[in-house]
């Protein structure tokens, strides 16, 4: 298994981010001119990624299948983002920060990566706050912290329930900056349909034009994917539509190993399912659970209307089960806790599948202009879809499928194992464990874009000043691109009955019943079954209308919907293989008495990073084991 | 319910393109607009028609790919929404709808309802940025912003780059997503030190790219799914004069 | 400073400029047509109007105005023209939304008043300019043209007081968009001051249509 050296530099935790610095390669400015990079996704971590590698002098190819870079998903970001600043005085630090990311995590993140994340995110709120980010201030004009799950600090800092279009914005603006200097060129309407290897090292991708329908082949001295999560694989979920598994499942297919894929956060604030034509589901951003209590009925199938069920028929469950942490335990066991509630009966609305989140306390509290000020534009937003206005009455939230933990394996380098192919944001696995924190992910993401994988690639690229520009008329870029053609042929060829929207429902449904929140041997393997069955069917039954050679809306759909398949049999399989719970894999089996998740250290201490072996040849698994120097491995409690 | 569409259909940039009439009955008022072009859309594969093209991903109104013009109005009938977020509940049973693309010079047709709105980034390639280099940045709080122009510079930068301005105008003018970045930027004291030149390059890029010019009418504020208003077009006016006047 | 007005924002602020000189124009021409039905005699308005002519200060102001009309008009052109060729395609169905009512209409009520203004010259300016009016004299002193008599003669005809009247009315519309957004092209508008400005400008326009609108009818009725 010595393909699993994470790297991890030596020396203490605290120093080891410092001592690296000092120690790597650089490349010296007249040398990074000559050196091209690939970043696939324009989000919070492709958009910092690409405008720092650019702002360096390195030559970068920017991907995106958007319009525009500025419309990647990190744009719905509504919480905020964390940082150690501690200008709150209330005892933060970035040890805390760590602390709280890896116990949030349930101790299944890798100390050393944690720990970084922690230390850059200071650096990121400055960076945004120059590039003119315009966080929450107080009167003093000094910027304003909330509250946010699973910890016991104020260190959110946030732009009303639009940070990550905010933080989105800052790296687009840094982005465009560089794209106007020559530095960046900016592909977009382009899909990653894979990833070429040039003796074993990441070497360029195959795109898709998505107007034209044409293959293009870019070549560069290394491969930086920042494709996002792959959430929709649930078919509802919080995320855009189009947000898709695909460049990362490629790379998986050329080797890169896929680490932790059952780690699929359930956001438990969305709004529920409202019918059968819904094509997502609307986050209810965390931060309402500061103000907002959560709870349902003490009697099951209570009818009436919420404002007339008085104080002492409501069971705040949260504030019972969880007295230290109340409304703000960590999401997944928020997640948990509702459809535990709604599962015994006691759940609200037509299909008894949502709990009340209320305001009126609040609202009494600090009267309806400062929850406007804190919430208005998500108390419009849940007005807007439901049509309930939650000043008056309290929302009605469900649980929903969020963030991927898992992701491809990196090491310390943010380097995959393919040399020269970096994963970073919420395409690696690296930082949030079993389960992320909220306000976590901007900050990860932001963090590795511009303040880690700039310095990290210099070591790799240091290597590479000898290589000159890597040709695209290669061999490895013909069988790629023909790779590619073949698969889209395949697809548009089957000429079916069901279109690949059908086959994405379908599929997402048997993932949310049996690999969603609650998860146990049997279902699994059913679902395993299941998946197989539907993929069979999508293979034999698929149609996907008009041609390739063209704007065609249902061939990318069919694409991503058919990574989705293979992807989905490896997340059963991970969800198997860790018969424990921890985190956001919460096991039926692997529970204690009180119906909370219990893990098993002693065999599951350990990243599980899968192999590609085949077509119908199982997967192989790899484990890191995780050293935990620093913190003592605890039962995680938020009692 | 049951709606009959008439929808712009065209296949590609070059193609001459047409209303196409479909009559839509298994619609039901909880869907959202674009929803019901989806059922639509798995109706037509199914009859191996051409699915309708149309731009959206985050469904929730806040990325900005979504923007259809919805009898005669950018994003429908209603106020302060993207398209996704618009409900077929604000439409009768029986009711003829009309969906056209954004229709500018500076936003071509690409296919069907979706059109090339790159013209609103070359704008902000030209100066919709704050010039500094990671790591170069001071600690957040020693750079004070007073909250009333903090407030005031949220208000700006919500602006989702959908178009609906463009759309909306008479003129096809761009100038109310300029003067929201503008507006953004100036109103920080980060911003500033550029201001001039951003404001310049910014204004000089949006009339080379061939967007009409205000006249004041408002229809953008009217229509802007963020509810963006006339003051920031004002203030556009302002810092451009400045910056070249004085 | 250099090619500001080749700019759209700088060809704006060229309009509302001149806009703002042909309004402040309007009331001078406004307070000496009063005079007319203010006064018994014709003598204020015969004075002031040869005033106006003869002047050396108020010739430089004629051709400031004169420049200012081409001006507002040259600029507007050009800027509709871009405007229309700012979409080739229209739409369909076209419902339209606003804030305010008669930009839509601006460059079509300028038409007509640019036709107006023609028709009026005709009938008054170039009259006096080139003498074909008769003279009158006060006190035996000074001999003055006689414009008074010339705009009582043609008030008696009940079509051109309609004329008129319909022509204030469009120009009426005209300034209700003109003035406020003359203020918001030149970066003027402030949460306090513009809806002050907005009423300013209602106000200026009632004030100015009512004002030239009862004029001719006050002479068609009595005189």
């Amino acid at each position: 298994m010595a393909i699993l050296d994470a790297k991890i530099p030596e020396g203490s935790l605290a120093e080891k981010w410092t001592q690296y610095k000092n120690s790597v390669k650089l490349v010296n400015p007249a040398n990074k001119k000559k050196l091209d990079i690939i970043v696939v996704g324009t989000g919070a971590a492709g958009s910092s990624a690409a405008s720092a590698l650019g702002e360096l002098g390195y030559n970068v190819k920017v991907f995106c299948y958007q319009d525009s870079p500025r419309r990647a998903h990190a744009i719905a970001s509504q919480g905020g983002i964390n940082a150690t600043k501690n200008y709150q005085n209330d005892g933060d630090s970035v040890y805390r920060l760590f602390y709280d990311m890896i116990k949030g995590g349930d101790f299944r993140a890798r100390e050393a990566n944690v720990y970084r994340a922690a230390e850059v995110s200071s650096q990121v709120i400055d960076h945004y706050t120059a590039l003119g980010v315009p966080f929450a201030r107080d009167y003093g004009g000094s910027l304003t912290n909330r509250s946010f799950g699973g910890v016991q600090v104020s260190r959110t800092f946030y732009a009303k329930g639009q940070t990550g279009q905010q933080c989105m914005l800052g790296s687009y603006s840094s982005l465009n900056r560089q794209i106007s200097e020559g530095t960046v060129t900016m592909f977009s309407r382009r899909e990653m349909l894979d990833l070429v290897l040039v003796d074993g090292k990441a070497r360029g991708i195959i795109t898709r034009n998505l107007i034209t329908g044409e293959l293009e082949r870019h070549s560069a001295h290394a491969v930086v994917l920042a494709s996002g999560g792959y959430g929709t694989i649930y078919y509802l979920s919080t995320l855009a539509i189009q947000s898709n598994g695909t460049a990362a499942w490629k790379a998986h297919l050329k080797g890169a190993l896929f680490a932790n894929p059952s780690f699929a956060q359930i956001h438990p604030t969305s709004i529920p399912q409202l019918n059968e034509y819904q094509s997502k589901l609307t986050l209810m951003s965390e931060s309402l659970r500061n103000d907002g209590r959560i709870w349902v009925p003490k009697e099951k199938n209570d009818k009436r209307h919420p404002n007339d069920i008085p104080e002492e028929d409501r069971d705040y469950y949260l504030e019972r089960r969880y007295p230290a942490y109340g409304n703000l335990v960590p999401r997944d066991v928020g997640s948990r806790a509702a459809k535990e509630r709604c599962d015994a009966g006691y759940g609200v609305g037509p299909t008894g599948l949502a709990v009340y989140m209320d305001f009126r306390d609040a609202i009494k509290k600090q009267g309806d202009k400062t929850i406007e000020a804190n919430y208005g534009n998500l108390f419009q937003l849940y007005d807007t879809i439901t049509g309930i206005n939650p000043y008056k009455e309290p929302m009605q939230i469900y649980p929903s499928a969020h963030y991927t933990m898992g992701g491809l394996w990196v090491d310390y380098n943010l380097m995959t194992n393919i040399p020269g192919l970096y994963a970073i944001g919420e395409a690696n696995f690296a930082d949030h464990g079993a389960n992320r924190l909220g306000a976590a992910s901007l900050m990860q993401c932001s963090g590795d874009g511009y303040f880690i994988l700039p310095f990290t690639i210099s070591d790799y690229m240091a290597d590479q000043i000898k290589t000159p520009r890597i040709p695209v008329n290669l061999k490895e870029f013909d069988e790629a691109e023909e790779n590619v053609r073949k698969r889209l042929e395949k697809l548009i060829s089957i000429n079916g009955t069901q279109t690949p929207t059908f086959f994405h429902k379908k599929l997402g449904k048997i993932m949310w019943d049996y690999c969603g929140m609650v998860r146990n041997e049997e279902g699994l393997k059913k679902a395993a079954e299941l998946v197989k069955e539907l993929k069979h069917e999508f293979w034999t039954d698929l149609k996907v209308p008009d041609n390739l050679n063209e704007l065609n809306q249902e061939i990318e759909k069919a694409g991503r919907v058919s990574d989705f398949f293979d992807l989905a049999g490896l997340l059963i399989t991970d969800a198997l293989n860790r018969k424990e719970s921890c985190g956001a894999h919460f096991r039926e089996e692997s529970q204690t008495p009180d119906g909370e998740a219990q893990r098993n250290d002693d065999e599951y201490l350990y990243v599980a990073a899968w192999e590609f072996k085949g077509e119908k040849i199982p997967h192989q698994l790899h484990k890191e084991k995780l050293k935990f120097e620093e913190v003592e491995v605890q039962v995680r409690s938020y009692k | 319910m049951k709606v009959r569409l008439k929808i712009w259909r065209q296949e590609n940039a070059k193609a001459k393109g047409a209303f196409v009439t479909y009559d839509f009955e298994e619609v039901s008022p909880e869907m959202s607009f674009l929803e019901m072009l989806d059922a639509l859309n798995q109706k037509l594969i199914k009859k191996s028609d051409s699915p309708i093209a149309f731009d959206s991903d985050c469904r929730e109104g806040i990325c900005g790919s979504c923007g259809l013009y919805i009898n005669g109005r950018p994003n429908g009938p209603e106020k302060g929404i993207s398209t996704c977020q618009l409900s077929m509940r604000a439409f009768k049973d029986g009711d003829t709808i009309y969906v056209e693309p954004w229709r500018a010079k500076p936003f071509p047709v690409i296919k069907d309802l979706i059109v090339d709105r790159s013209a609103f980034d070359k704008i902000l390639h030209a100066g919709g940025f704050i010039s500094v280099n990671t790591g170069s940045a001071p600690d957040g709080n020693s750079i004070l912003v007073p909250k009333e122009y903090s407030d005031l510079a949220f208000d700006s930068s919500v602006c989702i780059g959908c178009g609906a301005c463009v759309a909306a105008c008479k003129n096809a003018s761009a100038m109310l997503f300029v003067a929201a970045k503008v507006s953004h930027l100036a109103l920080l004291p980060q911003g500033r030190p550029e201001a001039r030149e951003r404001v310049k390059n910014m204004v000089m890029e949006m009339d080379r790219l061939g967007f009409g010019n205000c006249t004041n009418t408002g229809a953008c504020e009217a229509e802007c799914p963020k509810e963006i208003n006339l003051t920031n077009i004002a203030r556009l006016n302002r810092e451009y004069f400045t910056a070249k006047v004085l | 400073m250099s090619n500001i007005f080749n700019s759209s924002i700088g060809k704006k602020l060229m309009v509302a400029l001149a806009g703002f000189f042909l309004i402040l124009f309007l009331l001078v021409h406004l307070g000496i047509n009063l005079t007319l039905i203010l006064t018994e005699s014709s003598k204020p308005f015969n004075v002031a109007s040869h005033f106006m002519g003869t002047n050396i200060i108020i010739k430089v102001f004629e051709v400031i105005l004169f420049t200012a009309f081409l001006l507002h008009i040259i600029y507007v052109l050009i800027l509709q023209i871009q405007n229309w060729i700012a979409r080739p395609k229209r739409y369909k169905i076209y419902n339209f939304s606003q804030i305010s009512f008669f930009s839509k209409f601006m460059i079509w009520l300028g038409g007509i008043i640019l036709i107006f203004l023609v028709i009026h010259l005709t009938d008054f300016y170039f009259k006096s300019k080139f003498g074909h009016i008769g003279e009158i004299t006060y006190d035996n002193i000074s001999y003055y043209t006689d414009l008074s008599s010339l705009v009582i003669q043609k008030f008696q005809i009940p079509g051109i007081v309609i004329f008129y009247i319909a022509c204030f009315l469009i120009l009426g519309f005209h300034l209700w968009h003109g003035f406020q957004s003359a203020f918001q092209t030149l970066g003027l508008n402030h949460k306090v001051y513009t809806p002050v400005i907005k009423k300013l400008g209602m106000v200026y326009t009632i004030v100015v249509v009512s004002g030239f609108t009862i004029i001719p009818l006050i002479i068609y009725f009595t005189q």
